[in-house]
């Protein structure tokens, strides 16, 4: 039997715990000192590195030259339109030549068209070249928070009116601010580009990091409406165990969400090189992962802070005081 | 009986998902030998190799461009585009102000120009005129006076009135030279306007709009015919203008006819630009002028056409142009299935590891769901031109994580259900009655962010959403009418019903203690140490009748469900 099974097992019954919730101090520090590295690491390091769609420039492709060398296409740049347009050529998935130069007039991309499928012995139409205005990126960009915060503001009454409280969606929204900052920080603290193809990356993560908090609170939503007056776990414990029994479910959907994202991200590295595919696939596996541990380690604790102070849950709490204050030292 | 409705509703269950299948399948059908459509979807740019353009206006300050104007524009440069020979060309719109121009191939430069080029043609009669001069650096700019507010007001559109102070001084600074056109289009059609010639070297001022180039009803090339009716070796533009504008272009001739100098007569401006100011030797009653210019065969073709299909309401400038060639698409395209080739590979060995045979019905259910998204893009393609982009195949792969977690949440609950001592078919309906409630929400979520996106993003990220959404009801559909049927028919087999070491239900690796119908075991709570302390242990020695109690007083106590 897999060792994944007995575990849940274990964790289904309660035999065996973590103590997601009440070492929730831990978490949080960990959680914000992740945050807090990314966003300094990221202004130290002069901010993010946009791609040449939101710095605007004229782009150039080379598909399978004769010669896979960078210094060709460098030369032919500085020969054509002078050093001073400080050309960046890189290698992309082992076989194609990109550069990238400032913005070209139409005239001067033609014919450095011309002067590269020469340079490289490959026929013009293997050369391709794309051009983009410095505005593009912003206005995808502008686009793209505004979508941003219509969704945060809906989905946020959604969660309300699904779980019938607030303080679910808080939770749930802290979470995600987490996931969506420390993605980017690793685009900041590794220097990444951030591309267009990047940014669908980060607006994705946003409905998996929810999605994954949603089938989590669900439980919790469960365990903690079953638990009647009677009932001799306090709230905590209640989402505590909530957590725990979806942990199996947590891992084996991040192992299967993460499994294809990998494939993407090691095909787009590795056969593609920077690209669309590379961009969404990063910011994903980035996302996945910390969406699954914000789950755990911040929503449902968070939500538990949130709740603890109400009445309702103070009366449980008194209660499980006297019924089990010998062994309020519970092994966990 | 109990379980023959159940197989009852699991039949049914299939029969509505093939329904499903076929109308999809039929309309794919119908759309492939009336239409023609195709069985696979089509491509976008980046995975077929073309040329993108993305044209944004050119607005004055505070200027907004109506959804009307930007309709119209579409419709235009579409006009244009396919008069150009290209085929398959799309245009469509992008966040509410932009352009997208998707050509297949390489289109050349001509093409280019013809597309972008906002062919905004007014007619405005001359008032004043003088040679471009080259500008002395060291001269002082003719100061703008202070409007004394008392000008009297224009009669028509050939009075001199309209040369304010203001305009004579723009007139005056005007250099013609290396002139920045950028916003020309921009000028008010109800006041004068400051131009230069083409060539630059005269420079102008003009009246008022008085002909529009959407009053052209009609326009040609070809030779103008000289006085004798003996073609000239000049090439031009033949105009016929619709019943308002003859009536317009007939009014103005007759009122130049009588006046002298310049003022005789009007300049026809192109994009902001004087392309040609002929005489006015007699009024023009039929509507069809003719504009001569320093025109080749090639350019009063190119203007003929852009006059023909209407001049863009707005001036447009081309914001970025891409061009991917054809192998480069295809590599990508490739790229894109073997990483999806491979993800589907891991998830479904994960899936046969983590759950045995079980990790089959996830198999499975993957497969039908990857055939019905693929029968709803490929319809969607026919039907709206959907073209699937890199970054929608990426969606389609990101999608089978949360596809698959839909199965994930369905097993564990079952799972729940058994090791609370429940028996495999009743564990099955209660575990889908929770299950469900979770996969809505979590997909409602996932949708909802695919909606908003689809509808507030723009270009790729569209794409994107557009697959992410497809998938995420497909989920929905499959993990209902598919998977639950399945798992209700696997459920009535001796090997799943038995808990066969292999099935991934073995009651007994779950730790159940009893399987019977109706039978709860509530969870230990966290806090119970004692209990916890002999674990399962002490609950597996207990005898049937003290479970039965127990289960009686917790769900008693708790108010739970029976």
């Amino acid at each position: 039997m897999s060792m994944l099974t007995r575990f849940g097992n274990a964790l289904y019954t309660g035999e065996r715990s973590f103590d997601f919730v009440g070492r929730r101090v831990v978490w949080y520090l960990v959680g914000a000192g992740l945050v807090l590295a990314a966003i300094v690491v990221t202004v130290l390091r002069g901010g993010f590195v946009f791609g040449i769609e939101f710095r605007g420039g004229s782009e150039f492709r080379v598909s399978s030259p004769a010669l896979v060398q960078e210094q060709v296409a460098t030369d032919a740049v500085e020969a054509l339109v002078g050093a001073s347009s400080s050309p960046r050529v890189s290698i992309v998935g082992g076989d194609s030549i990109r550069v990238q130069t400032e913005q070209l007039t139409t005239e001067e991309t033609e014919a450095l068209r011309g002067e590269l499928a020469a340079a490289y012995d490959v026929p013009l139409t293997e050369v391709t070249s794309s051009f983009v205005g410095a505005t593009w990126g912003q206005d995808i960009t502008s686009q793209a928070l505004r979508a941003l915060l219509v969704f945060l503001v809906l989905v946020s009454a959604v969660m309300a009116a699904y779980f019938r409280t607030w303080k679910m969606s808080l939770a749930a929204l802290t979470a995600l601010i987490h996931d969506l900052v420390i993605t980017a920080g690793v685009y900041g603290v590794l220097g990444f580009e951030i591309t267009p193809a990047a940014v669908i990356g980060f607006l994705t993560i946003l409905g998996y990091s929810l999605y994954d908090t949603v089938v989590v609170f669900d439980k919790v939503r469960e365990n903690t409406s079953e638990d009647g007056d009677e009932s001799v776990r306090t709230f905590a414990d209640s989402v505590n165990l909530a957590v725990n029994q979806t942990l199996v479910r947590s891992i084996n959907t991040s192992v299967v969400a993460v499994l294809p994202v990998a494939a993407i991200l090691f095909i787009g590295s590795v056969l593609l090189g920077a690209g669309t595919l590379r961009d969404i696939a990063l910011a994903l596996f980035i996302g996945i992962i910390a969406g699954t541990y914000s789950t755990i380690f911040i929503a449902a604790p968070m939500y538990v802070h949130l709740r603890e102070n109400e009445p309702e849950a103070k009366k449980r709490m008194k209660k499980r005081e006297k019924i089990q204050r010998p062994a309020s030292g519970a092994v966990r | 009986m109990v379980t023959s409705s159940v197989v009852r509703a699991a039949r049914r269950a299939f029969v509505w998902l093939g329904v499903i299948f076929l109308l999809l399948a039929s309309g794919n059908a119908f759309a492939a030998f009336n239409n023609d459509g195709s069985w696979v979807p089509k491509l976008a740019l980046d995975l077929q190799g073309g040329t993108q353009i993305i044209l944004e206006p050119r607005l004055a300050e505070g200027q907004t461009v109506s959804d009307e104007q930007l309709a119209q524009a579409v419709a235009i440069i579409r006009q244009r585009v396919d008069a150009s020979g290209v085929a398959e060309a799309e245009v469509t719109t992008q966040g509410g102000q932009n352009i997208v121009v998707s050509i297949p191939g390489e289109p050349d430069q001509a093409t280019l120009e013809r597309i972008r080029s906002s062919a905004k043609l007014e007619f405005r009669p001359v008032l004043v005129s003088a040679a471009a001069t080259i500008p002395d650096p060291e001269a002082e700019p003719v100061a703008v006076p202070e409007d004394s507010g008392d000008w009297p007001t224009p009669e028509n559109a050939s009075d001199l009135a309209w040369i304010t102070p203001a305009i004579d001084a723009e007139f005056q600074n005007l250099v013609c030279l290396g002139l920045d056109t950028t916003g020309a289009n921009v000028a008010d059609p109800n006041l004068p306007l400051v131009a230069c010639s083409v060539e630059g070297f005269e420079k102008y001022i003009l009246g008022p709009v008085e002909v529009g180039g959407e009053s052209i009803a009609d326009a040609n090339s070809g030779l103008i015919p000289g006085p004798t009716g003996v073609t000239t070796n000049e090439w031009g533009v033949f105009i016929d203008f619709d019943p308002t504008g003859t009536t317009q272009f007939r009014d103005v001739t007759q009122r130049l006819v009588g006046l002298s100098g310049v003022q005789n007569q009007f300049a026809i401006v192109l994009d902001g630009k004087v392309i040609s100011a002929p005489r006015t030797l007699a009024a023009i009653t039929d509507g069809s002028p003719q504009i001569s210019g320093s025109f080749t065969q090639e350019s009063a073709s190119v203007l003929a056409d852009q006059l023909k299909f209407g001049a863009l309401p707005i001036g447009f400038q081309v914001q970025s142009s891409e061009t991917i060639t054809a192998t480069l698409g295809l590599s990508q395209l490739q790229s894109g299935l073997i990483a999806g080739a491979i993800g589907l590979a891991l998830v479904i060995v994960y899936s046969l590891f983590q759950y045995r045979l079980l990790g089959l019905v996830t198999v499975a259910s993957l497969v039908v769901a990857f055939a019905l998204s693929y029968l709803v893009i490929t319809y969607l393609s026919n039907e709206q031109g959907y073209r699937l982009s890199l970054a929608g195949v990426a969606g389609l792969i990101v999608a089978i994580g949360i596809t698959a977690d839909s199965f994930i949440v369905f097993f564990e609950r079952i799972r729940d259900e058994l090791r609370d001592g429940r028996a495999l078919d009743s564990a099955i309906s209660a575990a889908w009655k929770r299950a469900f409630r979770t996969i809505l929400a979590s997909d409602s979520v996932s949708f909802l962010a695919a909606v908003v996106l689809y509808v507030l993003a723009v270009g790729n990220v569209r794409g994107f959403a557009f697959t992410l959404g497809v998938t995420t009801v497909v989920d929905l559909i499959i993990v209902a009418l598919f998977t639950l049927p399945l798992m209700q028919m696997l459920g009535r087999t001796r090997f799943f019903a038995a808990g066969h070491k292999l099935s991934g239900l073995d009651p007994k690796a779950l730790g159940a203690v009893y399987r019977g119908r109706a039978k709860f075991r509530e969870p230990v709570a966290v806090t119970e140490v004692a209990r916890k302390k002999s674990g399962g242990e002490a609950k597996r020695r207990q005898t049937i009748a003290e479970r039965k109690a127990q289960a009686e007083q917790a769900s008693g106590a708790t108010g739970g469900e029976k």
